[in-house]
């Protein structure tokens, strides 16, 4: 059995079936990329599997460390190793980005306000972002602005990957990090998941577009078109994709973002 | 052997060694209000005559002025059922034991000193801070600043406090402020001096006596030109207390160039009707800013305000109201604009849960000949239930020229995405809520000095949690 394992999944949104038997079998140290078309699914498949109250499941099972994921909150999913990376990340006033970190670090540690030697240090926390602030090209500033306030699209998906390089998931979804992104943030971006790829690290990288995948190279390519996955293999999946788009599933939709002048 | 005089424990004994308790004056607290029981009260504390003139007025006219009925439903306050003077020692007759076990189990969970619980609670008369308030004060009277109590003001400083006594509110301004003004008792009174920025913020909090958290406070506080002051009054902890009706009149003079923030933070128990004036006169060039948080109380009605009376004026109301079970918060604010080129903000924020209601009540009054004035309100409601209430009730009647007035108003839940956002973080979806709504009073906490931040804070995560009754 795999280390993430997704059985025959089954989710509606507002009453409309999107997935229709989704199955993906991921292990820890492999990435995987899900491409498709609009509409086919992407989002509901990310959305899920972290538990949003808006997706609802009607069958299947996601199990993860010997546990069905669907049947646990999605702070518990996360605290359980998973992570994802949203494409519209959400805008919290109020809260600084250093307060958002510390408070979901702490979490994953099991501190609940008592037990101070589970709480993360100023030191520690320092050292910790200090690194991936570097990689991802952003700066101290950035940790006293509210969440996603006032950021500009980079800046959201930068901010994404940098939590995920503080919580450290087992299991990363990565919901089109890289649609609306210029080619830097891109590589920002890739260098750092590139940076925590390794045998501890099960990555999903959800896009439309093969363009990051050129950055951040994929062991396994999935095609999904109406919710259900209609091709499986290797990275040249991506090669086919970056020639013909979605044409061979009659969804006239080029797999390149369309270059703006 | 030589033989210790004896010490005579005659009949002199108590007056000389100053353990005379003089039963014969003890006032007999009674319930209600009449013009023997407000003579007493004044009688009661030596008061000049004007003074005593000036409370049987004011019972006067608190008896012809009906009930207001615009705001919250305060039918059933029993005037009659209440004790309108109490010495310290009658209040501190409740025992720690008689305590709602809820106000209890707040101060534990908030950690509050156990001197200072006792304090709060009112089973103490006295908040043992003594030290740190004697330092304060030799600083103070060293650059000339007046902080004392507004019973010792009236005694010690008579012609200054005769000068702006009840000028910016006169007993006949409202029902509750004309109560006042007949039986007020404790609340601070502050003088600043020309030029003198008083540096730390003055709190009441550190020389506190039961009287000035009393029923009926009445606090005075005159910035001279080009002064800065800093005042706080209250705390986050929850205030205990049997009566059941607090009715305080606050009133503030900013002169030319001088800088006044009055910061309040009000967790009175949820049986209390909170009905409080607060009004401030800002002249040239003067700036008046209102910090007003609202947790407590059942019914709390209150509308800071500031009449901006000359050009260069600036008033700012900056305000939070929460609102739980059982609760009604009304409170807002007013700005008068008298004179040109004045300028003005409310900043309303409101938070109802648990069938809590809040309501938004503000009043933005330009004068004619009062050109080229800026006023700008903003209120700002998170409902966290579908059983909570927000209302607004803006009312602005402008009759000058030349005038910017803006107004923003937005109602909001509790969004799922913010909320899932945070979840899947790893953040517990309690944690992730009062995340949420100290966020969006931030914009509040940030203007506390930070223990205060932090204690409201946590009594927001207290109340978050339900376990505030």
């Amino acid at each position: 059995m795999a280390d993430f394992e997704i059985k025959d999944l089954r989710a509606s949104v507002e009453g409309r079936q999107i997935l229709k038997g989704v199955s993906l079998a991921i292990n820890k140290g492999e990435v995987h990329a899900v491409m498709g078309p609009n509409g086919s699914g992407k989002s509901t498949l990310s959305h899920t599997l972290m538990g949003h109250p808006g997706y609802t499941v009607d069958g299947g099972t996601v199990t993860f460390k010997g546990k069905n994921v669907l049947e646990l909150e999605p702070d518990e999913r996360a605290r359980l190793g998973m992570f994802l990376a949203l494409q519209y990340p959400v805008v919290v006033p109020g809260i600084s980005m250093a307060n958002f970190l510390r408070t979901a670090l702490n979490s994953h540690r099991g501190y609940d306000g008592k037990d101070k030697s589970k709480m993360v240090t100023p030191k520690e926390f320092r050292s910790l972002l200090k690194g991936e602030l570097e990689t991802l090209h952003m700066d101290d500033s950035f940790l006293s602005r509210y969440i996603n306030d006032g950021f500009s699209g980079g800046e959201k998906k930068r901010a994404e990957i940098l939590q995920m390089a503080v919580l450290k998931p087992e299991i990363a979804i990565l919901d089109e990090t890289d649609s609306g992104l210029d080619i830097d943030s891109i590589k920002f971006v890739a260098d750092e998941v590139n940076r925590m790829r390794g045998p501890e690290l099960g990555v999903l990288i959800i896009t439309h577009y093969t363009r990051v995948l050129q950055f951040i190279k994929p062991d396994f390519v999935h095609v999904l078109v109406d919710g259900k996955f209609v091709l499986s293999g290797g990275p040249e999946v991506a090669d086919r994709l970056e020639n013909t788009g979605y044409s061979e599933w009659g969804k006239e939709e080029p797999a390149q973002p369309q270059e703006v002048a | 052997m030589a033989t210790a005089p004896k010490i005579d424990v005659g009949g002199d004994y108590k007056e000389k060694y100053g353990f005379f308790v003089p039963e014969d004056y003890v006032f007999k607290a009674k319930r209600g209000l009449n013009p023997e029981i407000v003579k007493e009260i004044s009688w009661m504390k030596g008061e000049p005559e004007w003074m005593t003139k000036m409370r049987l007025r004011s019972l006067e006219i608190f008896r012809k002025k009906p009930m207001p009925t615009w705001g919250a439903d305060l039918s059933v306050i029993d005037f009659e059922n209440i004790f309108y003077y109490l010495k310290a020692s009658d209040k501190q007759s409740k025992s720690w034991e008689e305590l709602p076990p809820d106000i209890k189990a707040t101060y534990d969970r908030l950690g509050v000193p156990e001197a200072e619980r006792k304090f709060l609670a009112g089973v103490s008369a006295q908040y043992e801070s003594e030290v740190v308030y004697h330092s304060l004060q030799e600083k103070l009277s060293q650059q000339g600043v007046i902080f004392t109590d507004t019973d010792s003001a009236l005694r010690d400083h008579p012609e200054l406090f005769k000068e702006y006594f009840g000028t910016v509110i006169p007993p006949a301004d409202n029902k509750f402020s004309a109560l006042n003004t007949a039986v007020w008792s404790g609340g601070s009174f502050i003088y600043v001096p020309k030029g003198v920025k008083v540096d730390i913020p003055l709190q009441a909090y550190f020389r506190i006596n039961a009287e000035n958290m009393g029923q009926f406070e009445r606090t005075l506080i005159i910035c001279d030109e080009g002064s800065f002051v800093h005042y706080i009054e209250g705390c986050t902890a929850p205030i205990y207390t049997t009566d059941s009706l607090h009715s305080a009149v606050v009133e503030i003079i900013v002169k030319k160039n001088a800088r006044c923030r009055y910061t309040t933070i009000q967790n009175w128990s949820t049986n209390v009707f909170n009905l409080v004036t607060k009004r401030a006169m800002a002249y040239a060039d003067a700036t008046m800013e209102w910090v007003d948080g609202n947790l407590g109380s059942q019914i709390t009605m209150k509308y800071p305000s500031v009449y901006l009376m000359e050009p260069g004026a600036k008033g700012d109301v900056l305000s939070v109201a929460f609102a739980g079970k059982g609760q009604h918060q009304d409170a807002g604010g007013k700005m008068i604009h008298v004179a040109p080129n004045t300028t003005s903000t409310i900043t309303s924020k409101s938070i109802s849960k648990a069938g809590g209601r809040t309501s938004y009540r503000g009043h933005i009054k330009i004068y004619p000949g009062a050109n080229n004035c800026k006023s700008f309100v903003k209120c700002d409601a998170l409902l966290l239930d579908d059983e909570s209430r927000s209302d607004t009730y803006p009312y602005n009647d402008v009759d000058a020229e030349n005038v910017t007035l803006g107004h923003e108003a937005t109602v909001s839940k509790v969004s799922d995405e913010q909320l899932f956002y945070l979840m899947s973080r790893g953040i517990p979806r309690a944690e992730a809520e009062t995340m949420i709504v100290n966020g969006f009073i931030e914009p509040f906490t940030k203007e506390l000095p930070l223990e205060y931040a932090v204690e409201l804070n946590r009594l927001i995560q207290l109340e978050m949690e339900g376990s505030v009754g």
